[in-house]
């Protein structure tokens, strides 16, 4: 059943040092309210699981959260590279971090596995790809039926699954629009899962019955966060912050400049503040 | 002088490249703009999908991720990225993956992982994201990128995405049955494969270009077709609708903060 928490409260209850955590949300929703959370807690050792890393893993990593990273596009999407990750890789700052590198569909299909129970994925991919050599964890499978080969990875089961919803109503069902990524995989593949969401709404009187609903019983902790995916966005709320995406590039350039950019705007800041972030946003998309 | 730029003859011979009945699976950055620009030209009813689930979208501004918003407004519909892989790209219901690259070899295998070695890279780039998957999985591949020597090298630090492997069957050997890279389109040719080598081939200069500025921006030794011909230089349709869409692109994004 879902608790209505604050985010300290979901975070300190779902979030422990060495945890599997995914915060998940591809390009849209991301939970940067939650990793911001985290990174204020202290968490450390974490084996952070995200298909594209994107800003939100490049601060983490960057503030010594993580002593993993399972991914498939370590990117900022349209800019160029993630430099603190590629520090971390490159040069062990703020520390060494393993890498699980895998292909989207790797991921993907690793997360639907997760979620239906299974120990592994399979499907028709890595064919002369050079991760199939340095990653022991992708494999292969032989169909029983026609013999064709099949790659073959193990399925992603995160001890704790953060994503950004737009609404959540009072019994705790979640709805999420537009671009879904895989969210639902993985709150379904975790055992516990985090949901911050723009707003929560008496019901979902209007909502269409296809729409991506996670119903209550399958979400841990809910969390109202206006806000709480900027710089990635909430469709039908405020549009990407792609100047942001941008401007992330030179404040992530050096170590220090990233240091006191994290201290002004995470730790010496709160979840209350992201509502204020997309206010010059709203209106745009 | 001709009043276009090599990026913009670049942009445009690959739109050129692209059939109004094709589905097209988009990369981002250039790819991204030669499949819109195709999209308002001459091929207004291609399907595009880019990777976050967005099938048949129409964007009015590029998108500076594969995710904006406005990929998802504009599509026919929005799928779960499992579903992307699954069912539409591994289903083989992609005709055409259209792809950049950080490293290329003259067999079309890209690579976007690392520069160095793997476990100790000196320059550690993105990865390949679906690119692994959408360079076997689409009914053939077409790559776009500028050429230079630290891009276009003899051989390739990491095999991000499967080309034609080491030429001839290769492909084949690593039991892919799907075309591959048909076509590469640089800012100063556009190249083929060689039908039993595989190696791309200069089939097309574009304007102004000589064979001396292909080779001298190259890693490998260039081939030349037999019979080279002239790339037709951007219409003014053509130069209009990559301007326009640049600068509604340049506006929406807004200036760095």
């Amino acid at each position: 059943m879902a608790k209505f928490q604050t985010l300290a409260e979901a975070v300190a209850e779902n979030l422990k040092d060495g945890d599997t955590a995914a915060f998940e949300g591809f390009t849209h929703l991301i939970p940067h309210a939650a990793g911001h959370e985290a990174i204020r807690q202290g968490r450390r050792d974490l084996t952070l699981v995200r298909m594209t890393p994107d800003l939100i893993y490049d601060q983490m990593i960057g503030m010594g959260c993580a002593s993993k990273l399972v991914f498939s596009y370590a990117g900022n999407p349209g800019v160029g590279l993630l430099r603190r990750v590629r520090d971390a890789i490159e040069k062990g700052w703020p520390n060494p971090v393993e890498i699980e590198e895998h292909s989207h569909a790797a991921m993907a299909n690793a997360y639907e596995a997760g979620a239906a129970g299974l120990p592994c994925a399979v499907f028709r991919g890595y064919r002369g790809a050079g991760l199939a050599e340095v990653n022991p964890n992708i494999r292969s499978i032989t169909c029983p039926f026609t013999g064709e080969t099949l790659a073959a990875v193990p399925a992603i089961r995160p001890d704790v699954a953060f994503i950004h919803a737009q609404k959540a109503n009072r019994r705790g069902d979640v709805l999420i629009e537009g671009i879904v990524g895989v969210q639902k995989e993985a709150v379904l593949a975790a055992r516990r899962s985090v949901v911050t969401v723009e707003e929560i709404v008496a019901d979902f009187d209007d909502v269409h019955p296809n729409a991506c609903v996670l119903p209550h019983w399958t979400v841990t902790s809910i969390v109202e966060i206006p806000g709480g995916a900027h710089p990635s966005y909430a469709h039908g709320y405020y549009p990407r912050d792609n100047a942001f995406y941008l401007a992330w590039d030179k404040i992530a350039t050096d170590r220090d400049g990233f240091l006191a950019w994290m201290k002004t705007n995470v730790i010496d800041s709160g979840p209350d503040a992201f509502a204020g972030r997309v206010v010059a946003l709203n209106g745009k998309g | 002088m001709a009043d276009f730029t090599p990026d913009e003859m670049m942009t445009i011979a690959a739109a050129r490249a692209l059939r109004n009945e094709d589905v097209c699976f988009v990369g981002i950055g250039a790819p991204s703009a030669a499949c819109n620009v195709a999209r308002l030209t001459h091929a207004p009813d291609i399907t595009l999908i880019y990777e976050s689930g967005t099938i048949g979208t129409a964007p009015e501004v590029l998108p500076l991720s594969i995710g904006d918003g406005e990929l998802c407004d504009t599509a026919v519909t929005t799928v779960s990225v499992p579903e992307m892989f699954r069912y539409w790209l591994q289903g083989g219901r992609v005709t055409v993956g259209f792809l950049g690259a950080a490293q290329l070899d003259r067999f079309g295998n890209i690579n976007t992982t690392v520069i160095g070695d793997y476990h100790k890279p000196t320059v550690r780039l993105p990865g390949g994201g679906g690119a692994p998957e959408i360079a076997t999985s689409c009914g053939e591949i077409f790559i776009t990128m500028k050429q230079g020597k630290r891009g276009m090298v003899d051989t390739i630090d990491f095999f991000t995405s499967l080309g034609h492997g080491s030429g001839g069957d290769d492909r084949a050997r690593h039991g892919v049955t799907t075309k591959g890279p048909t076509l590469l389109v640089t800012d100063l040719a556009v190249w083929r494969p060689d039908p039993d080598t595989k190696e791309f081939t200069v089939v097309s200069l574009h304007p102004d270009v000589t064979r001396e500025q292909v080779q001298d921006s190259c890693g490998w030794t260039v081939r030349f077709a037999d019979t080279l011909e002239q790339t037709p230089p951007p219409s003014a349709l053509e130069l209009k609708t990559l301007r326009d869409l640049q600068e509604r692109t340049r506006i929406a994004h807004g200036e760095a903060a």
